[in-house]
């Protein structure tokens, strides 16, 4: 069995499934559910509702901001009790949708029986549309509007769609539950979206560490014999499921600076997202839920729950026998790349993938001290980046220099941070680096936008 | 073998006045004009580099100033107005004194005021610490209390208060740069006029948050409430947003508003007595009580009033000015003080990490 992996960098944490064992379980409907209208990367979306309408499950209760954005869908049936500012998971405000849980009432039209529906439609541009309307985005983490990624540029022709199966983040053990329980629709969903991009081959990879899982995919595609669709076996490798990364695992290509996925020919879905997919063209059911892994060695009850979008974090932790004591710090996500949680009353939103409880001893960050020269960050990026320089140029706030050597490639991975043998902050240092790059970038452009808008009005005049 | 020295000595000689003259000749050649100007000006200027005008430095300052056809645009506010007089006088400009200007921070949350609802461990920058999330406190606003704005000021005007968690400025030692103002990623500090004999009145708080949002945060937050904005008699205070702003053109040092706060988000600094607030409070009650008999009565006694009660609160101002020497004295010897301590301290720690 040959393994593969992504050429440059990457390293290899313990990756710690200790609730792999858990089964999928729906969580109880909470009292009150919150949705936010900015859970997907463009435009926060629209309020279509006002307060005191009674809505239903799978009901579109706000919609895009802008063709980068996303429909969002009512994830229970009640009433609407406010459309006002709440924090988020990091305390910012955005605008939530408050709906108080009356029974659960799906809307006409959802199906919501679990027999398996196989047929492909035919029509590509019906699958696309039928995404964005059930308010489809990458669920691996990123809320990429999905129907924009299958949507690519004129000229641009994608040659291959990969399924991400890795998981590489330690503790996530929700997208191989998902693999093992809901494979079928996993697969069905994959045929969509290959039909979706013109019938292009698809590689679904998964890392070795999930065996139980690439046995039961294998079976369900010789099962449900759909052409073009195979399994791939990863190496262990974080940060594996890095779009770039993955491409250049299964493609043994090189996505350039700057540059879209597409532009080498590749669409990359997490596998969760293959699953809404199949929901929303199949079964007309918009993402009103997703599948949340409970975990930490401090957490005695190590649970994947199904959880429906908007439900308080508190109620999940609460459900499960409430924060234990010698836990200091919540994590949204996978240890490497979550953010840590500051507010417990926030909720979940589409790409809520994991929360983990760590003790002290596991978070504490040893003394930083002087940089050693060892090179052990510039091996472990994976994106061939100079963390140590970096990290200097962005203490130094050289912007331009930060340009030239590419801070604004940075994944936010962690590999740099990971591997310091100084405990040096590397990461913290590349993001605000990161940070002054894009703000140039953007100013740049929006300078250009204006000198074209003024030479065009200085034309016009002149006509 | 003393021909040899002799030969070595002129044809080193000769040489050197030849390059002399090759360099002599080279520098009259490619000579740049330079107004002369430039490097009086540049004498002048504090030389500190600071960047406070908005230029790279003093010399970018210089030539800035010389080139252009007046000095509106050009100030430097570390050497404040006598610097700029001299700079006027070098280049024959007429140059408007303006009031010198000083850092001022608007965050009020003290530790005991703004109790923490998380811990940050991450590296301690406010700028990083704002990247991640809104902070430790509930106040999404405030001071993130790492100190990017003591680490930007290159003239040691800003402390980290131990016991409030928040930036002190030392009046004496700010040049009003504005460099704390573009470290702070919250905004916080805002350069103020530095008022006379440095009184002055602002709100320490800009938290937009609804009243009780911002009241559960931070027991010292600006609730929007508007007694401040109703209680001026000036017309000084604004109320925008669920935050209250004192324009200092306006602001006749009265401290009305600062009785009559309901959270004590408005400070006065430097006044030469503690505040009275129920002497206050009282002069209100009798002034709205005489404005609501004329306004029942006969309108023209208002204006009457009014005048007289301004009169009354300029009387006060000026009848405490002879004890404000004394307050000063005692603000340096305070500080003084203060110096002595860090320096204790600094020893403390030394032999710690001995």
């Amino acid at each position: 069995m040959s393994k593969h992996t992504f050429s440059i960098g990457g390293v290899h944490p313990h990756d710690n499934k200790i609730s792999r064992e858990c089964a999928i379980q729906p969580l109880p409907l909470a009292p009150s559910v919150y949705i936010s209208v900015a859970q997907h990367i463009g435009a926060p979306s629209v309020p279509v509702v006002a307060v005191g309408d009674k809505v239903k499950v799978g009901q579109v209760v706000a919609e895009p901001g802008g063709f980068v954005g996303a429909f969002i869908h009512s994830s229970v049936s009640g009433t609407v009790k406010s459309i006002a500012p709440r924090a988020d998971l990091a305390g910012r405000m955005a605008t939530h949708i408050e709906i108080a849980v009356e029974g659960d009432e799906w809307l006409e039209g959802i199906d919501t029986s679990d027999t398996l529906v196989t047929a492909i439609p035919e029509d590509a541009k019906a699958i696309v549309d039928k995404i964005r309307l059930g308010g489809v985005v990458g669920l691996g983490g990123a809320t990429f509007p999905t129907h924009v990624k299958l949507s690519p540029p004129p000229g641009s022709k994608c040659e291959r769609v990969i399924i991400n199966g890795c998981e590489c983040e330690p503790y996530l053990t929700s997208d191989f539950r998902t693999l093992l329980e809901k494979g079928e629709q996993v697969v069905v969903g994959a045929a969509l979206l290959q039909k979706a991009m013109g019938g292009v081959p698809c590689t679904i990879a998964i890392e070795e560490n999930k065996p139980e899982a690439i046995a039961h995919i294998k079976d369900v595609i010789a099962k449900l014999g759909y052409s073009g669709i195979e399994v791939m076996v990863m190496k262990m490798m974080y940060p594996q499921g890095g779009e770039k990364q993955l491409i250049d695992a299964v493609m043994h290509r090189q996505v350039g600076s700057g540059a879209l996925p597409i532009s080498v020919g590749a669409v990359v879905q997490n596998v969760a997202t293959a699953l809404a997919v199949y929901d929303a063209v199949q079964k007309n059911k918009p993402i009103v839920d997703n599948s949340v892994t409970v975990t930490g060695e401090c957490f005695p009850k190590q649970a994947n729950l199904l959880v429906r979008v908007g439900t308080p974090l508190r109620y999940i932790v609460d459900y499960l026998g409430g924060v234990p004591e010698n836990a200091v710090k919540i994590i949204s996500g996978g240890p490497m790349m979550g953010r840590a949680v500051a507010n417990l009353d926030a909720a979940t939103v589409k790409g809520t993938g994991a929360l983990l409880f760590l003790t002290e001893e596991q978070t504490k960050r040893a003394p930083e001290s002087h940089c050693i020269r060892c090179g052990k960050c510039a091996d472990a990026c994976p994106m061939g980046l100079e963390p140590f320089l970096l990290n200097k140029l962005s203490q130094a706030k050289d912007t331009e220099a930060l340009e030239a050597n590419a801070a604004q490639d940075c994944i936010e991975c962690g590999c740099c941070l990971y591997s310091c043998p100084a405990h040096i902050p590397l990461l913290d240092h590349i993001r605000v680096g990161k940070g002054f790059v894009m703000s140039a970038i953007r100013a740049r452009a929006a300078a250009a936008k204006a000198a074209a808008e003024a030479a065009k009005a200085a034309a016009d005049a002149k006509k | 073998m003393s021909s040899t020295i002799i030969w070595t000595v002129a044809v080193i000689t000769v040489l050197g006045l030849l390059l002399a003259l090759v360099l002599y000749l080279v520098a009259k050649k490619f000579k740049v004009e330079e107004d002369p100007r430039i490097d009086e000006v540049e004498k002048v200027m504090p030389g500190a580099n600071c960047g406070g005008c908005g230029f790279a430095g003093c010399r970018a300052f210089a030539e800035a100033a010389v080139k252009a056809p007046n000095l509106d645009n050009n100030y430097c506010p570390v050497g404040g107005n006598d610097t700029m007089a001299k700079v006027a006088a070098i280049l024959g400009y007429e140059v408007q004194a303006k009031a010198p200007m000083v850092a001022v921070v608007r965050c009020n949350g003290t530790c005991e005021a703004r109790p923490k609802v998380n811990e940050y461990d991450g590296f301690a920058s406010c700028y990083v610490k704002s990247l991640l999330y809104t902070g430790d406190t509930g106040c999404a606003f405030g001071c993130l209390g790492c100190g990017d704005c003591v680490s930007a000021c290159q003239f040691g005007a800003l402390s980290m208060n131990p016991e409030t968690g928040l930036p002190m400025v030392d009046q004496e030692k700010c040049t009003a740069c504005g460099a704390c103002v573009k470290a702070c990623p919250k905004r916080v500090i805002e350069l103020r006029p530095m008022g006379p004999r440095g009184m002055r009145m602002f709100v320490s708080c800009i938290n937009k948050d609804k009243g009780p949002v911002a009241k559960k945060a931070c027991a010292s937050a600006c609730i929007g409430c508007g007694i401040c904005a109703k209680t001026c008699t000036h017309d000084a205070i604004t109320v925008e947003g669920n935050i209250a702003y004192i324009d200092p053109a306006k602001c006749k040092l009265c401290r009305e508003c600062e009785a009559m706060c309901p959270t004590g988000a408005i400070h006065g600094v430097n006044f030469p007595k503690p505040l009275d607030k129920d002497a206050i409070k009282e002069r209100i009650k009798v002034r709205q009580q005489k404005a609501k008999e004329a306004a029942e009565g006969n309108t023209p006694a208002v204006a009457e009033k009014k005048a007289d009660a301004n009169g009354v609160a300029a009387a006060d101002v000026s009848a405490s000015a002879k004890k404000i020497a004394d307050a000063t004295a005692d603000t340096s010897a305070t500080a003084k003080k203060i110096a002595n301590a860090t320096a204790e301290a600094k020893v403390k720690e030394d032999k710690k990490d001995e």
